[in-house]
C-alpha cells in the first residue's frame, strides 16, 4: 500500500516537473506583443509578473519604513539641525551682503577709475570717504583718507564722476576735511549750461542748493543744467553742479532750487584734483543728475 | 481497498523492448509525417497518440507513459511547425491518463479500446486547443465535425493496429 501511494505521488510530481518544463520551453519560444512595444518573450512577461509584485512590495515596504524613519525617528535631531541651518542662513546672508557691498564698491571704483583716466590731463587723487561731520546740521563736512602727504592742500575741488561735491576745508597729514557744497556756508559760481546765464549756487544746509543772482526776467525751466562757471577761481569750467527743481520770484532775484548733480548723501568714494585746471566736462551729455539727498 | 488491490493484481503488465517501442514510435511519426504528402486525408490520422495510447495501455506505468508521450509529443513538435512543446504537453497528459486508466482497467478487448481511443482523441484536442488559446492566444477549435470524423476513424484504425502491436510483446 506503502508502495502503491509512493509511486502515485512521484508519477504526478513527474508529470508536474515535465509539464511545467514543456509550458516553461513554451514561453522561451513564444513572442507576445505587450502594448505594441515590440515582441517580448512570454517567460520574460512571466518573469517580470511573477516578480514585480514583490518589488513593489518591496518598494512599498522600504518607502513606508524609510517614511516612517524620516518622519519620526529622524526628526530627533531636527531642532539643532534648524538651528543650524537657521545660523548658517544668517551667515550666508551677511556674506552676501559683504559681497554686495564690494560688488557696488567695484563699480564705484571702477567709474571713478574710468573718469580718471579720461581725463589724465588733470592731475587727481582719489579718497574714500571715512567719516562724516555735523551731518543734519548747519555744517556738512565729510573726512576723506588722503591728506598733505598725497599733495591736498586747501580750497581744492572734490568731485565724483557725477558732478561737483565740495572743496577741501581743513587738510591733515593723512586726511582732510571737505565742505560739501550743501553746507550754509559754501557756494561755487555757477551758469546755466544752455544760456550760460551766470550765478553763484549755494549750499542752504539742506538736500538742495540755491541759486543766486539770477534776475526775475531771466526765463528758467525745472531740469536746465546747472554747471560751475569757474569764476571762484576753485572749480574748473563745466563741471556739472546739478539741474534746476523748480523757481520762484523774489527780490531782487529769482529763487532757483537746485538738486545737486553728485549725490552728497551718499559719498563713498571721491577725487580731490590738484588744480583748477579746465579739462572736459564730466557730465555726458544727457547725463541724469541724483536725486535730491533725504 | 482491498478489492481494488486484488482487482489490481489481476491486470497483467506487458513489456516491450527498447526497440520495439521506439521503433514503432519512430515510424509512427515518419508516417505521420509522410502519409499527407501522398493522402491529404491521412492527417486525420494521429499515429503518434495512438503509440502514446498503446503503450501507455499496455505498460500501465504512469511514470513511464507519461515520459514517452512527452517524448513522443516533443519529436511531433519538432517535424512541425509549431512552437516545441505544445504536442509534448497534450501527450504528457495522455500518456499519464492512458498507463493510469491501464493499471486500473482492462483495455484488451477491442470495444474498450476504440472507446479509449475516441475519448482520448478528444481529450487530446480540448489539451491542444486550450494550451494553444492560452499560450498562443489562437483561436483553436476544441471540437467540429472534422475532429469528430477524425477520433471515429482513429478508434477504427486502433482496433486494427492495436492488435498487431500486441505481437511486439515479450
Amino acid at each position: 500500500m506503502l508502495y502503491v501511494v509512493s509511486t502515485k505521488h512521484r508519477s504526478l510530481a513527474l508529470l508536474g516537473i515535465t509539464l511545467l518544463v514543456q509550458v516553461l520551453l513554451l514561453a522561451v519560444q513564444i513572442r507576445r506583443s505587450e502594448d505594441g512595444r515590440g515582441d517580448v518573450r512570454l517567460i520574460r512577461v512571466w518573469a517580470v509578473a511573477a516578480v514585480s509584485p514583490f518589488q513593489r512590495a518591496g518598494a512599498w515596504a522600504v518607502d513606508n519604513v524609510s517614511g516612517a524613519w524620516d518622519s519620526y525617528i529622524g526628526l530627533q535631531n531636527t531642532h539643532q539641525k534648524n538651528q543650524q541651518l537657521q545660523a548658517e542662513n544668517a551667515q550666508l546672508k551677511l556674506r552676501n551682503q559683504e559681497l554686495e557691498s564690494r560688488a557696488a564698491e567695484g563699480m564705484r571704483l571702477a567709474a571713478l577709475l574710468q573718469f580718471q583716466s579720461g581725463h589724465s590731463e588733470t592731475q587727481m587723487v582719489a579718497a574714500r570717504v571715512i567719516g562724516a561731520g555735523a551731518v543734519g546740521g548747519a555744517n556738512r563736512i565729510i573726512y576723506i583718507n588722503r591728506g598733505e602727504a598725497h599733495g591736498l592742500r586747501r580750497n581744492l575741488p572734490v568731485i565724483t564722476p557725477d558732478g561737483v561735491v565740495g572743496k577741501t576745508l581743513e587738510v591733515f597729514a593723512d586726511t582732510a576735511q571737505v565742505l560739501l557744497l550743501s553746507d550754509k556756508e559754501s557756494g561755487v559760481g555757477a551758469l546755466f549750461a544752455d544760456s550760460r546765464t551766470q550765478g553763484v549756487a549755494r549750499g542752504q544746509g539742506e538736500p538742495w542748493l540755491l541759486l543766486d543772482y539770477v534776475i526775475n526776467g531771466e526765463q528758467v525751466l525745472p531740469g536746465q543744467r546747472i554747471v560751475t562757471s569757474g569764476q571762484d577761481r576753485i572749480f574748473p569750467k563745466d563741471l556739472p553742479v546739478g539741474e534746476v527743481l523748480d523757481t520762484a520770484p523774489g527780490a531782487p532775484f529769482q529763487k532757483i532750487r537746485v538738486r545737486p548733480a553728485a549725490r552728497l548723501d551718499r559719498l563713498e568714494e571721491v577725487l580731490v584734483l590738484l588744480s583748477n585746471k579746465e579739462f572736459t566736462p564730466i557730465a555726458a551729455a544727457g547725463k541724469e543728475p541724483a536725486p535730491p539727498a533725504q | 481497498m482491498a478489492l481494488r488491490n486484488q482487482v489490481e493484481q489481476h491486470i497483467e503488465v506487458h513489456k516491450y523492448s527498447f526497440l520495439a517501442v521506439w521503433g514503432t514510435v519512430f515510424l509512427a511519426l515518419l508516417l505521420q509525417a509522410s502519409l499527407p504528402v501522398y493522402f491529404p486525408r491521412a492527417s486525420l490520422l494521429e499515429l503518434p497518440l495512438l503509440m502514446t495510447l498503446y503503450f501507455g495501455l499496455s505498460r500501465r506505468n504512469p511514470s513511464s507513459g507519461l515520459l514517452l508521450g512527452m517524448t513522443v509529443g516533443l519529436l511531433q513538435d519538432a517535424v512541425s511547425r509549431i512552437p516545441i512543446g505544445l504536442y509534448g504537453i497534450a501527450k504528457t497528459l495522455m500518456g499519464f491518463g492512458a498507463s493510469s486508466i491501464g493499471a486500473r482497467l482492462d483495455v484488451e478487448h477491442p470495444f474498450a479500446r476504440a472507446l479509449l481511443t475516441f475519448a482520448f482523441f478528444h481529450a487530446h484536442q480540448i489539451v491542444f486547443a486550450f494550451t494553444r488559446r492560452l499560450l498562443l492566444q489562437e483561436s483553436e477549435v476544441f471540437f467540429s465535425t472534422d475532429l469528430l470524423t477524425g477520433s471515429l476513424l482513429n478508434a477504427a484504425f486502433a482496433v486494427l493496429l492495436f492488435p498487431l502491436l500486441d505481437k511486439l510483446r515479450k
